[in-house]
C-alpha cells in the first residue's frame, strides 16, 4: 500500500530513531511512503493551550496539503496525530469554522482522507499474522510493557482509537515478534508531555512512578509509538530507575532482521543495547 | 453582561458546565492533579460561583497536561480538557496571564519557533524559552549528550512557502 507521510518536527530531532525505524519497517512491510510537500508544524499542545483557531489552522494548512495526494495520512508522532484528529473534527462538525479556517489557510479543506497512525496500519493493513510471518529473529527475553499514552487515544471520539481503555494493538504485535509481553495498569497513563521543560519536578514525579510500575509488572523495557513519550521516559526518571525504552518500530525492525536495525539503539539517552547484548538479541 | 459561567460557556460550545455532578471521575483520573490549586471538578464549581480572578489566575489551568483523561471518562460528556484550554486563553486574553509564568514561556517560544521556519528547531527554540524564563541552567547538563547522539541539530529543514504560515499567525491574531 501506498499513504502519505507526515513525519512532523520531532521525527526530524529528538526522535529521529522513530523516522529512521518507522521508513525501515514500512519497507520491510511493503509500505510506500510519500512525504507531504512542504509541511510545517501541527502546533501541538503550545497552539491549543493559548489560540484555538491558531491551533486549527496549523493542523488544517498540513492536511491541505496532504488532500493532494489523496492517499491516507500515516501520522506517526502520537501528537501530530491527535492534533490532526482534533482538526478534522472540527471542520467536519462545524461548518462556519470551516470556511473561517480556510479563509484563513488560504485553501479549501475537503475532508477525503484517513488520518492514521501506524500501529492502526500495521495492526489492520498488514495484520499480525503477516507480521509474524516475516520475523526473523525472535525478540526471546524481551519483557516489555506496552505504553500507549494519551495522544493516541484521547479523547476516544476524536481518534477512534480501539479499546481506548485497555488498549491492546501494540501488544499484539509485540507477542508477534516472540517478545514476553507484560500485562500493567499504566498503558494510558500521561507522562507529563510538554511540562517537561517548564515544571520539570512533576514529570519526574510522574515518569518515576511508570518505571516503578513497570519494574512491578516485570518488565525489563517499556514500547512505546510517541516521541514525547521517549524523551520523557528516556530521559527524566531519576537514577536507578531508568528502563531501556523502545520505539516499536524499533523493536519490529530488528525482528525483521533489517539490516542497519540496531543503529536507532545508539542515540537513546539511557543505552538498550546492553539488554539487548545480554539476550543475545544484537 | 455576561455571567463568568455564561462566557466560558459560549466559549467551549458543547455541553454546559452545569451538567456536571460532581461525581469527581475528572479528578480521579486526571494525573496532574496533585500538583494543582485546585481540583478540576472544583474549577468547575468556582466558575458557577462567578470567580473569575481566582480562577483565571490559578495554577491549575496551567498544569492541565490536556491528557484528555476527564473528557474520557466524564459521564455527561462535559469537555474539561476544552474548559481548561479556554480558561488559559481568557487568562491571556485578560492581561491576567499565566500563574505559572514558565509554561505560557514555554508555549510563546514555542510558537515563535514555528513562526520563525514553520516547523521547531529543538534548540534554538529551547534557547528562547531560556531566554524568556531566565531558566538558563536546568537540562544544561543533557544538551551535550543529546548534541553527541545527533538529536539536536543546530540546523534543520524549515518550510518554504513560509509566508502561508505567517499568514495564518497574522489572521488567527485578529480572529
Amino acid at each position: 500500500m501506498k499513504v502519505s507521510y507526515y513525519p512532523g518536527c520531532s521525527l526530524h530531532a529528538t526522535g529521529k530513531e522513530y523516522d529512521e525505524s518507522m521508513k525501515a519497517v514500512s519497507r520491510a512491510l511493503g509500505i510506500e511512503l510519500k512525504e507531504v510537500e512542504d509541511w510545517s508544524c501541527c502546533g501541538a499542545s503550545s497552539a491549543h493551550s493559548t489560540n484555538f483557531d491558531l491551533s486549527i489552522a496549523l493542523s488544517a494548512r498540513n492536511l491541505i496539503a496532504a488532500e493532494k495526494d489523496a492517499m491516507d495520512v500515516m501520522v506517526p508522532c502520537a501528537a501530530c496525530f491527535n492534533r490532526f484528529k482534533m482538526a478534522e473534527h472540527h471542520l467536519k462538525g462545524d461548518k462556519s469554522l470551516k470556511t473561517k479556517i480556510e479563509g484563513v489557510v488560504g485553501a479549501k479543506y475537503q475532508g477525503g482522507i484517513a488520518i492514521r497512525n501506524p500501529i492502526d496500519i500495521i495492526y489492520n493493513e498488514i495484520g499480525i499474522d503477516a507480521l509474524a510471518a516475516k520475523v526473523k529473529k525472535q525478540l526471546t527475553g524481551l519483557k516489555p510493557v506496552s505504553y500507549y499514552g494519551c495522544l493516541l487515544l484521547r479523547p476516544p471520539e476524536v481518534c477512534e482509537f480501539e479499546d481506548y481503555e485497555n488498549p491492546f494493538m501494540l501488544d499484539k504485535m509485540m507477542g508477534a515478534l516472540g517478545a514476553d509481553v507484560k500485562n500493567w495498569s499504566y498503558k494510558t497513563d500521561c507522562c507529563g508531555g510538554s511540562l517537561s521543560i517548564s515544571k520539570t519536578k512533576i514529570v519526574v514525579n510522574m515518569v518515576d512512578k511508570l518505571m516503578k510500575a513497570a519494574r512491578e509488572a516485570g518488565a525489563n523495557c517499556v514500547v512505546t509509538a510517541c516521541p514525547l513519550c521517549m524523551a520523557n521516559l528516556d530521559m527524566r526518571p531519576s537514577k536507578g530507575l531508568k528502563l531501556p525504552i523502545f520505539y516499536f518500530t524499533e523493536l519490529i525492525s530488528l525482528a525483521l532482521g533489517v539490516e542497519g536495525a540496531p543503529e536507532t539503539l545508539k542515540s537513546h539517552m539511557f543505552d538498550p543495547r546492553p539488554l539487548l547484548s545480554e539476550l543475545k538479541l544484537i | 453582561m455576561e455571567t463568568f459561567l455564561e462566557e466560558v460557556n459560549k466559549r467551549i460550545d458543547g455541553v454546559p458546565l452545569q451538567s456536571c455532578y460532581h461525581c469527581r471521575k475528572c479528578t480521579a483520573g486526571c494525573p496532574a492533579a496533585p500538583y494543582m490549586e485546585y481540583n478540576p471538578n472544583k474549577v468547575i464549581k468556582m466558575i458557577q460561583n462567578g470567580e473569575r480572578e481566582k480562577v483565571l489566575n490559578s495554577s491549575t489551568i496551567w498544569l492541565c497536561l490536556s491528557c484528555e483523561t476527564c473528557i474520557t471518562r466524564c459521564p455527561n460528556k462535559v469537555d474539561i480538557a476544552r474548559m481548561m484550554d479556554v480558561l488559559r486563553q481568557m487568562a491571556i486574553e485578560s492581561g491576567i496571564g499565566a500563574k505559572e509564568k514558565n509554561v505560557l514561556k514555554f508555549h510563546e517560544a514555542f510558537l515563535a519557533g514555528i513562526r520563525r521556519g514553520g516547523r521547531i528547531n529543538e534548540p534554538m527554540m529551547m534557547a528562547e524559552y531560556k531566554l524568556k524564563s531566565l531558566d538558563l541552567f536546568s537540562d544544561v547538563l543533557l544538551a551535550p549528550g543529546m548534541f553527541l547522539k545527533g538529536k539536536l541539530a543546530l540546523l534543520s529543514p524549515r518550510t518554504k512557502d513560509m509566508k502561508s504560515v505567517k499568514d495564518i499567525f497574522e489572521k488567527t491574531r485578529q480572529l
